[in-house]
């Protein structure tokens, strides 16, 4: 659609047209502020939690599991030294024979989600595929948090 | 020609007074645009621009994506 409004808008004599072609969604998907009526409602990287525990592939399982359950998490991110996700371990890969690197033991490619996806639409697909968790990431792969399924309860009921 | 923008452009071109347009029907700006941007819809593009943007400053257009 933008194509066509630059075009048109140079036929009616505008001379410097600029096209911004990947448009709302690429400004959305980098997690940048936007205005309007569905800034009140809650997203996925609202309710992320940003202290989630990270690990590196390198990493030995029973170390990191160590690490992660002394935090109190039973859900830990596989990131690179940028934050970008290679993988997640929940509670059935952390219980894994621990003398194993994380590369190994870990869920490779995880599905993630955006941060400006509404919470109440986070909640239905997390439900729908009973995800227990989903990490959230930028466009560019890096980890904003890791949003849990018990954090969005009473959010579809909540919103018409 | 109109010319692509990416993100860091279109926050420079911004800042420096070019004109943010957004594309998309009104229920939609309404809901959700970026800062600072004006609605002017594809269809309404023949009949308001002339009033609605100033044709000696920059004008950059957007919509969902790149479909």
């Amino acid at each position: 659609m933008s194509p066509r409004a630059a075009w048109r808008l140079e036929s009616l004599g505008f001379t410097e047209v600029y096209d911004y072609t990947v448009g709302k969604l690429d400004w959305m998907a980098a997690g940048l502020p936007t205005e309007g009526t569905n800034v009140k409602r809650p997203r996925a990287g609202d309710l992320a939690r940003k202290d989630t525990p990270t690990c590196k592939l390198g990493e030995r399982l029973s170390e990191v599991r160590d690490r992660v359950r002394a935090l109190g998490w039973d859900a830990v991110v596989v990131v690179n030294d940028e934050r970008v996700v290679f993988g997640l371990l929940r509670a059935n890969e952390l219980a894994l024979d621990g003398d194993q690197p994380i590369a190994q033991a870990m869920r490779p490619g995880p599905s993630t989600f955006r941060p400006y996806v509404l919470a109440e639409e986070m909640a239905h697909s997390m439900v729908e595929h009973k995800l227990e968790s989903s990490p959230i990431t930028t466009s560019d792969g890096r980890l904003v948090g890791l949003l849990l399924q018990k954090d969005l309860v009473g959010i579809e009921s909540s919103v018409q | 020609m109109p010319k692509e923008i990416d993100r860091d452009g279109l926050r420079r071109m911004v800042e420096a007074g070019a004109q943010l347009v957004e594309v998309l029907p009104a229920e939609e700006y309404e809901e959700e645009h970026l800062p600072g941007a004006i609605s002017l819809p594809l269809r309404r593009i023949d009949a308001e621009a002339s009033s609605v943007l100033d044709k000696n400053r920059a004008v950059i257009v957007y919509c969902w994506d790149i479909a």
